[in-house]
This record gives structure tokens, C-alpha cells and sequence, in this order.
């Protein structure tokens, strides 16, 4: 019972970094209307700079952090500028998903080209401990609360954002229809620029999360996450902000209970085997909705 | 004069879609783009708001060249363009349809007072404020899309096929809705398949055929124009 809690506990912070990476990919899934397979790439670029500013530097992770959150905008913002927008009306979608994967590869290498490729030992940015429960017999690491925590106030922020604000009116009107957009005066070139701004954003947040749980860094460190946050995008319901985090969460739980109780190595082969089920059962995901449209 | 093109061409790739259009719409009046099916009177309109880019010809519109303005910038120069399809926004409620048509404006209260004077001419759509665009019938949506471009307090408004798909009774309702628009003070540039109706409540109309403007006059006198009746009428 006790190590069913404990996996639980480990599942749900799991859960809360593919959660806050499926925000961003599901943002801009449902606003750019493209699948950014670089988004996870963009985590490990995260992680390097933090990587670089903490344990090269000696910085504090209050500083690290800000700074990689601030890069990751950047580049995302830049990506969708150079790579991504000049073939938002190309013939086929496939040309931006293809150029997305080439991002992709790009970041990855580049990366390779300057960190190596060997593995970096990666300083956790919650220097917290944790606390233990029942007399000693559950731990839970201060990363793993933090964690949790820090998912559950970005929903929020993200759900106040694009319901209460003007920009996020904005969001939700290109999502819809980019040329009714238009024609209510939103400019659609920068509301899609304000999406990949936070979607990097929060890959950056979720980077020093997950090397702080999972502390060795290579340059296909965000790869994995990456694909397996967009299993969490789908499961919930691609495009709906709610839907990323609980299919983060139930992802990440689903993982760890069947990394504990099944197979280590199956795992993956699980949470993977969930996205055909879904797939297969509810195309649209969790929360997913058909919209039935007149005309 | 409110909104002048001069030479208007417009290409989709290699076809052309505008041969040299050129028009006018005088504050005040009501104009009818009429033509059949292709002729380019949608592609008129995008252009105009800034959807389509043009690749020759000017759109002066308050005195201003707005060619090379981008579409969003357009609007909040007071002009609104209900679009063919109605192209309302499914997912979200018909209040947040109507607060959408504001985009451009911050005054809180200004825009509140308007929804108030859309809701007056709209009851119907006071009625299912909370309801989804979507689940509209196309009547309705109709009158959702012609509030929401109301919304932005337009000086001219740009109404691309209103009548298209709506039962005779809901048409009628439209055109009187248009006629009662314009009678409060907004221009309208009236686009239409329906060349009875709409030379019947406009003061001018030019006639498209396939990217050019082969006729224009009053309303009134193309309603007794032999070829227009032929052509366009059913007569």
C-alpha cells in the first residue's frame, strides 16, 4: 500500500511534467493549427542553459531559470518566424511537419556539436529535500512536490490567461477561424507568436523539472518527453488545455505504476500501446470535443 | 467619396481573378455588387478588407491608400465585413461571438452599449446569448455574423451574400435588417446573388462578369434594364 502511495505520488509528478509540456504542444497545436515535433527539443535547450548557468557558473538556479525561460521564448518565437510561418499556407500541412522534425534534428545536433555527447550530470534546481511521511516509510522528494504544485498554478494561469484576457480571446478566435480573426482586427501573425512564446516557455519550466528528477542530461534528453507529452496532448484532447494536463497526469501515473508493477522496460511499450487504444476507442481524446457545425 | 478602387487585379496564382475593377461607394449609400457564381465579387471583398493581397491597383478608402494595410489594421479604421459563410465562431458562445466583434475597441462601457443596440435589433440573439454559435440555424448565424461586424462600430460595412442558404422568410428579415443599418448611418457595400433583392434596397449597383465590371448604375434603373433581367433576374 505504502509503495503503491509512493508511485502514485512519483506518477502524478511525472504526470505534471508531461503535462506541462503537453500545454505547449497542444497551444499550439490548437492555435498555429501545426505539430512543433521540436517542442521537446526546445526542453533540452532549456535544460543546457540552466545546466551551463548552475553547475559552469556556480548561479543560482533563480537566475538559471529565468534566463532559460527567457531563451526558450526566443527561440521558439524565432522558429516559428523563420522555419514555421513561411509555409503556414504552403500546399501541404506535411511541409511544416516535415521542417518541424528537421528543427528537430537541427537543435539536436547542434547541441551534440557543442555539449558532446556525453552524459551531464545535472544539478537539481530544488535544493529541497522533501518531507517523509507515515514514521518514516514514505518519502517524497521537494522536486516532486514542487513540481506538482508548479503544473497545477500554470493551468490555472493558463486557463485565467486565455479566458479572461484579451490576447487570449484572441487565441482563442485564431484557433477557430484564422480569417474571421481577421476580420475582427486580431492580428494572427502575433497571436501565433505569442503561442510558441509561452508553449517554449513552458518547455524551458518543464526541462529543469525533469533533470532535476531524472538528473542526466544528453542532447536527446527532451526527445522522449517530448513524444511522449504529445501521447498526453492526444489522450486528453488535443487543442484543449485541460485535456494536456489530465492526460500529463494520468500518462505519467500510468507510467510509473506499470514501471513498478509491470516492467521496467515495457513501460513505454504501455503508455505508447494507450495512445493506439485512444486512438482506436476516442479519437478525439479525454476531453476532446466533435464539434457539430451547421452551416 | 467613402471607399474608392481604381484598377483593382487580382491574381490566385496564375489566374486572374480581378481585371482592372474600379468603383466607387459614396458615404451614405447602400452599393450592390451583383454577379454570378465565380465572377469575383467575394474576391472583391477580401480584397478591400485586406484578406487578398492585390497585385496592381489602389483602395482608397477614407482618403487613404489601404492596399498595403494588413487586414487586422483595416478594421479598426471602421470597417466591418460580415463573410460569405457567415463564418461565425462555432465553438464559442454568441456573446463571445458579439465581445469578438469589439476586438478592436477598449472603451468597456462603449462596447456594452452597443451589444445593448445589437441585442435590440437582434432579439433573437439576446435570446441565446449563451448558447454556441454553432448550434445556430444558418438564419441565426446570419444575424450573428451582421451583430458581430455591427460590434466594431463600423463606418462601412461589407456584407458578402447575406441571403445565401437562408429560407424566403429569413432573407426578407435580413434585407430589412440591412435596410434599418443603413438607415442609421452605416455604409454598406452589398455583395449578392440574389440581384432582385439587392437592387431593390441599394441606390447603386455595379454588375461583375468573370473579374470585370461590365455595367453600372442606379438600382432602380438596372431593375428595368432588359439585359439585367435576362441575366440576372429570371425574366
Amino acid at each position: 500500500m505504502l509503495s503503491f502511495l509512493t508511485s502514485l505520488v512519483n506518477g502524478l509528478s511525472l504526470g505534471s511534467i508531461y503535462a506541462i509540456i503537453a500545454l505547449g504542444y497542444t497551444m499550439v497545436y490548437g492555435i498555429a493549427k501545426m505539430l512543433n515535433f521540436a517542442h521537446g527539443d526546445f526542453i533540452m535547450v532549456g535544460s543546457y542553459v540552466i545546466f551551463i548557468f548552475v553547475s559552469n557558473l556556480g548561479l543560482s538556479p533563480v537566475i538559471a531559470i529565468p534566463v532559460a525561460v527567457v531563451l526558450c521564448l526566443i527561440l521558439g518565437v524565432t522558429t516559428e518566424r523563420v522555419a514555421y510561418r513561411p509555409l503556414r499556407n504552403a500546399a501541404s500541412p506535411l511541409a511544416v511537419l516535415i521542417t518541424a522534425i528537421g528543427v528537430s534534428y537541427l537543435l539536436e545536433n547542434v547541441a551534440l556539436l557543442i555539449f558532446g555527447a556525453d552524459t551531464k550530470s545535472f544539478t537539481s534546481v530544488i535544493p529541497w529535500s522533501g518531507i517523509t511521511l507515515a514514521g518514516g516509510e514514505i518519502r517524497i522528494q521537494g522536486v516532486t512536490i514542487i513540481t506538482i504544485i508548479t503544473s497545477v498554478v500554470i493551468l490555472l494561469a493558463l486557463q485565467f490567461f486565455v479566458h479572461k484576457t484579451r490576447e487570449g480571446q484572441a487565441m482563442l478566435a485564431v484557433a477557430q477561424d484564422r480569417s474571421a480573426a481577421t476580420l475582427m482586427g486580431i492580428d494572427v501573425n502575433k497571436t501565433i507568436s505569442l503561442t510558441f512564446a509561452i508553449g517554449s516557455a513552458l518547455a524551458a519550466i518543464a526541462g529543469a523539472f525533469l533533470c532535476s528528477a531524472y538528473p542526466s542530461l544528453t542532447p536527446y534528453t527532451g526527445a522522449m518527453p517530448g513524444i511522449k507529452a504529445f501521447v498526453a496532448a492526444v489522450l486528453g484532447g488535443i487543442g484543449s488545455i485541460p485535456g494536456a494536463m489530465l492526460g500529463g497526469l494520468v500518462l505519467g501515473v500510468i507510467e510509473i505504476l506499470a514501471r513498478t508493477y509491470i516492467s521496467t522496460q515495457l513501460s513505454d511499450a504501455i503508455v505508447f500501446g494507450i495512445l493506439v487504444v485512444v486512438l482506436l476507442v476516442k479519437p478525439t481524446g479525454i476531453l476532446g470535443k466533435i464539434i457539430q457545425e451547421k452551416v | 467619396m467613402l471607399l474608392e478602387i481604381k484598377n483593382l487585379n487580382v491574381y490566385y496564382g496564375v489566374i486572374q481573378a480581378l481585371k482592372d475593377v474600379s468603383f466607387h461607394v459614396d458615404k451614405g449609400e447602400v452599393v450592390a455588387l451583383i454577379g454570378a457564381n465565380g465572377a469575383g465579387k467575394t474576391t472583391t471583398l477580401h480584397t478591400i478588407s485586406g484578406l487578398l493581397k492585390p497585385k496592381s491597383g489602389e483602395i482608397i478608402y477614407k482618403g487613404k491608400n489601404i492596399v498595403t494595410i494588413s487586414g487586422n489594421k483595416i478594421v479598426s479604421m471602421g470597417m466591418a465585413h460580415v463573410p460569405e459563410g457567415r463564418r461565425v465562431f462555432a465553438d464559442l458562445s454568441v456573446a463571445q461571438n458579439l465581445k469578438m466583434g469589439a476586438y478592436t475597441r477598449r472603451n468597456k462601457k462603449e462596447i456594452e452599449d452597443t451589444m445593448a443596440m445589437v441585442y435590440d435589433r437582434f432579439p433573437r440573439l439576446k435570446e441565446r446569448q449563451t448558447q454556441k454559435a454553432g448550434t445556430l440555424s444558418g438564419g441565426e448565424q446570419q444575424m450573428l455574423a451582421m451583430g458581430r461586424a455591427l460590434m466594431s462600430h463600423p463606418d462601412i460595412i461589407l456584407m458578402d451574400e447575406p441571403s445565401m442558404g437562408l429560407s424566403p422568410i429569413f432573407v426578407n428579415e435580413i434585407f430589412d435588417i440591412i435596410k434599418s443599418v443603413h438607415k442609421d448611418g452605416t455604409t454598406v457595400l452589398l455583395v449578392e446573388q440574389n440581384a432582385k433583392k439587392a437592387l431593390t434596397i441599394a441606390d447603386r449597383a455595379y454588375v461583375l462578369e468573370t473579374g470585370s465590371i461590365t455595367m453600372e448604375g442606379k438600382a432602380a434603373d438596372m431593375l428595368n434594364n432588359d439585359s439585367i433581367r435576362k441575366a440576372y433576374l429570371g425574366e
